[in-house]
């Protein structure tokens, strides 16, 4: 397995090899599952929105519906607004959503449309909307797209004039429909009242009844996004997909932001608490005090088999910071962080998350990283256990590494995206599937007299 | 009952209803019938078909393992065509696998803006350093295409500094108008470039080419074990573990075998042409059609002893499985299927269902031509159209190495035996009745299911999901839902068992709870109530 992968470290400017991230229309298209009653679309060659499906479907095991405008070499020629304008026809005929979300391709963004234009101009239904985003594919990453996309939807519906309420504007970063619902319960059992923008539950976790619905009961609707622009203040999950739709809301309809990491963890989980208790004016309640009691309960008790793991975290910005910060809690030593997304924001926060508990200079750092790279790493430095996306499982294979499977995407195992990772309870999923594959993995290499029944 | 092709038109409004028209028959072999096929899909309408790129880099190029195939564009082509096509490949011998790889140049806004060729050339210059390739496909996304970018000539450039084969390949996701144009964009890179490129004699009796089998799940490992098992010499396979240095080779063979006709029928054509190859269509997909291709390719060598080894080969296969097969057939038999999916298995897949004892009632393809359907007879009269033009057609000429292995009175009467050299496509091989779709969509296959109400619908993974919650079993054909193979003998029992515990499993029982009313759309739970015992 990557056999050909060689253990010096040759400088790359020009090579990606198994790169650590896509392109940005994948996490536009995302976002706008998160929509009620919206079809996502993807001007460009239907090359793209059929990779995307495909890449969604695989992840969360669900449809993932999406048209294109199908560009063929005219309209990249001459432009595509024609190919746009049936579109949105054919889409409202045929499928009767709300509201289409367009998001660019590389393709139509070279050609240079200009989309504000081409809706500005096009015969839209009455009571249905047309919103769009750019998501140029060579500028940033999927998270980028997925920000974007949020962004834009902000930028056309958010209404400044709405009337004001007494609602959280909640932006939960790019996570899991799992993650989704753990910010849900959390949030009503500090009393708060939110809206949630994208929601991706009831969509990209639907349940099997033997009954398709194109569009399933989930979704934040258009009604709620207009009124984000009348909410008390907004809370924005995560720095890399989060902060652009904090500022355009701020900027639109002058609603105060913040911006706070994922609530991963112990610490992560009490700050993003303590910030829903100020905005309540609720104290946090005795049952969530009692699992962050557990979750500290099992971390004690397991402490011997997570203590000065030298663990490599890689996948999305703002999942990684998350883990690091459990796995920092959990004892253990990361010593390789990587995200394939631009952005030096991320090797700022990983030291400073890290100088916290004395590692400050300690390991390997890096953004616009790939899995190459992180490979190569492994062989110089070995490590004990590998945390990240499918992705991972050849370097796991070829380095016979533990392996812990979290993030996105997670394409080769079943029922990751119905799992919470962040809160009090999704730490002790994480922590609880690290200490398993690790002890599976002492028990596998012991020898038989070193086999423990009782551990 | 409703007119079924009316029923599903009549959600169309004028100028949806105008292109889709001709997509869709009800097969009547009282007629001469005529399909609309590779022709634009409909912006807007939810297609499945993919891009050029995809039918170059992912199906023809891809596989190949001795090649590193660098993909200049921005990150995301590259990154979903890695890994994810199954397209199965051992080391060769050298230890080289670059299957298990993505090459990317991941052009940012700075190469859209100045031009990407200098990034290219870096890139292909840190390949060389880090890999030591001996051959380096490039492959183009939109972009590129649309900048300008000189990639044929950066590929020359490669070839003298590094002294390798570097061959560039312009398959921009918007040419054509799916995966077909890419398909061909690679056929004639290959011609052009590999086969025929290196004239070291092949060792070996009765040599053949396995053109158009990519090895998905291991499909090709089956179907070479089989021929090898016979007496076949392969030369090489076209592309699925295969290597462009047995390609270079591939002219040495007597016989093309031709899996997948829509992908790969250009190179065969092309090897006719320039050095005398014939070509025969196959299918080792299905118990019945495997063992008569067998006969079909024995019969074109003509040799009396590979005839009698054939029918050794297939006596043995067939009885080492027919208990097994047995028992699959009991479950599956009576069931009905749908089966939409790329450019040939549509077709392959009935002869394998058949054997079990399932009717197709619905077929098509997502990206064929209506040669593909209505067999090759129609190439002469299919018209040339602003997207087909646009795709290069090479015309060969006997080269110096042309050998007929067949007299023209042999080829003469192998036409007619053995149907050489020609495809008479699907709709001649299913029943009056049934149902032939091209380029079916989103709504189409919804919309078939309440007409047709099919047991199972094999398609891809895009309506894998959108199928079964509807309550019809769906199982990928594009990636075998990561079983396989399915090829041959032994891969069709892996298919009867995969479909039969697809179709039995309990969990379908359960989909209604006992307090609510049952839900009569599903079709699985009916016919397991029938066969609690299972």
């Amino acid at each position: 397995m990557l056999d050909q992968t060689p253990k010096e470290l040759i400088k790359r400017d020009g090579l990606r090899i198994n790169p650590l991230k896509t392109c940005q229309p994948v996490g536009a298209l995302y976002a706008a599952l998160g929509v009620k009653k919206c079809m996502p679309h993807s001007h460009g060659s239907q090359g793209c929105v059929s990779y995307h499906r495909t890449f969604l479907t695989r992840h969360f095991k669900e449809p993932a519906i999406a048209s294109s405008s199908s560009f063929t070499e005219g309209a990249s020629v001459f432009g595509g607004g024609a190919n746009l304008r049936s579109s949105v026809k054919n889409i409202f005929d045929l499928y009767d959503p709300d509201i289409i979300a367009v998001h660019t391709t590389c393709l139509s963004e070279t050609i240079g449309d200009d989309l504000n234009s081409y809706i500005l101009e096009m015969e839209i239904p009455d009571d249905k909307l047309v919103v769009h985003c750019n998501t140029p594919s060579y500028v940033g990453s999927h998270i980028h797209g997925y920000a974007n996309m949020v962004a834009g939807f902000i930028k056309y519906l958010a209404d400044k004039n709405a009337p004001k309420n007494e609602k959280l504007g909640f932006f939960p970063g790019f996570v899991n429909p799992g993650d989704l619902r753990e910010y849900k319960r959390l949030l009503e059992l500090m009393g708060v009242e939110f809206i949630m923008l994208p929601d991706q539950t009831g969509v990209m976790d639907s349940p099997m009844t033997g009954v398709y619905e194109m569009f399933p009961k989930g979704g934040t609707t258009i009604e709620e996004i207009r009124a984000l622009g009348g909410v008390k203040e907004a809370l924005a999950m995560g720095d890399f997909a989060s902060t652009e739709p904090a500022l355009v809301l701020k900027s639109k309809c002058g609603v105060e932001t913040k911006v706070l990491p994922l609530p991963f963890g112990v610490e992560g989980t009490d700050k993003f608490l303590m910030e829903l208790s100020r905005i309540s004016g609720n104290p946090v309640p005795k049952v969530l005090e009692e699992e962050r009691g557990r979750l500290i309960d099992l971390m004690l008790d397991a402490n011997p088999y997570f203590y000065a793991k030298r663990c490599s975290i890689f996948g999305d910005p703002d999942t990684v910071l998350g883990i690091l910060s459990l796995a920092l809690e959990l004892g253990m030593k990361p010593i390789h962080l990587i995200t394939g997304t631009p952005g030096e924001l991320f090797e700022r926060k990983a030291k400073e998350i890290l100088a916290a508990y004395g590692l400050e200079g300690e390991g390997r750092v890096k953004s616009s990283g790939d899995l190459f790279e992180l490979h190569q790493w492994i062989k110089n430095d070995g490590s004990d256990l590998l945390i990240g996306t499918s992705y991972g499982k050849q370097i796991a294979k070829a380095e016979d590494l533990p392996f812990v499977r979290a993030g996105f995407p997670v394409l080769d195992r079943y029922g990751h995206a119905y799992e919470p990772l962040l809160g009090y309870q999704g730490g002790l999923i994480l922590a609880k599937r690290i200490a398993d594959t690790i002890m599976d993995r002492m028990d596998r290499d012991v020898l038989d007299e070193d086999l423990e029944v009782v551990m | 009952m409703v007119e079924v092709k009316t029923e599903i038109l009549s959600k169309y409004k004028a100028k949806v209803f105008k292109s889709r028209k001709d997509h869709i028959l009800e097969v009547d072999s009282s007629k001469a019938q005529e399909i609309a096929a590779n022709t634009r899909a409909i912006p807007g309408i939810m297609t499945n078909r993919g891009c050029c790129y995809a039918g170059c880099k992912g199906v023809v190029l891809g596989p190949l393992k001795d090649t590193l195939v660098l993909t200049h564009g921005p990150i995301g082509c590259g990154f979903y065509s890695w890994g994810t096509r199954r397209n199965k490949a051992r080391p060769d011998e050298n230890g080289e696998n670059f299957v298990q790889y993505c090459f990317s140049t991941d052009m940012q806004e700075p190469d859209i803006v100045f031009g990407g060729d200098k990034k290219l050339r870096k890139a292909l210059q840190e390949a060389y350093e880090i890999f030591h390739p001996k051959r380096i496909m490039i492959c183009s996304t939109c972009p590129v295409g649309l900048i300008g970018d000189d990639i044929h000539a950066v590929a020359a450039w490669a070839e003298k500094e590094f002294n390798i084969t570097c061959v560039a390949f312009s398959c921009e996701g918007y040419k054509g108008v799916s995966q077909s144009a890419g398909h061909h964009i690679a056929n004639n890179g290959l011609m052009k470039r590999i086969i025929g490129t290196d004239d070291r004699e092949v060792e070996g009796k009765y040599k053949i080419n396995l053109l158009g089998e990519y090895n998905i799940g291991g499909d090709g490992w089956e179907t070479e074990r089989i021929l090898k098992k016979v007496g076949y010499k392969v030369v090489a396979i076209f592309t699925g573990d295969g290597a462009l240095a047995d390609i270079a080779r591939s002219h040495k063979a007597d016989l093309n075998l031709v899996q997948c006709h829509r992908s790969i029928n250009y190179v065969a054509e092309m090897m006719r042409d320039a050095f005398g190859t014939n070509w025969l269509k196959v299918n080792f997909i299905g118990l019945k059609a495997t063992a008569d291709t067998l006969r079909n390719i024995a019969t074109f060598f003509g040799d009396s002893s590979l005839m009698d080894r054939t029918e050794e080969v297939i006596e043995e296969e067939m009885a080492a499985i027919a208990g097994d097969v047995a028992y699959f057939k009991n479950r599956l038999e009576g069931r009905k299927a749908a089966i939409f999916v790329g450019g040939s298995r549509s077709h392959h897949y009935q002869e394998l269902l058949r054997d079990f004892g399932v009717t197709t009632v619905l077929a098509g393809y997502e990206f064929a031509h209506r040669d593909d359907y209505e067999g090759r007879r129609v190439i002469p009269n299919l018209k040339e159209d602003a997207d087909s033009k646009n795709i290069e057609n090479l015309v060969m000429s006997k080269d110096m190495r042309y050998r007929a292995f067949l007299s023209p009175e042999r080829a003469a009467e192998l036409k007619e035996k053995i149907g050489l050299e020609n495809y008479e496509g699907l709709i001649t091989d299913m029943p009056d009745g049934t149902f032939v779709v091209d380029d079916l969509n989103h709504y189409e296959t919804e919309a078939f299911i309440e007409l047709l109400k099919p047991d199972i619908f094999f398609s891809g993974i895009k309506d894998k999901y959108v199928i079964q919650k509807g309550g019809v079993l769906s199982r990928q054909l594009h990636s075998y839902d990561y079983s396989g193979p399915y090829s041959g003998f032994k891969g069709s029992l892996i298919f009867g068992r995969d479909l039969t515990m697809g179709l039995y499993a309990p969990a379908w029982k359960l989909v209604s709870p006992p307090w609510a009313q049952k839900n009569e759309k599903l079709s699985q739970d009916g016919l397991l109530r029938e066969d609690s015992d299972a």
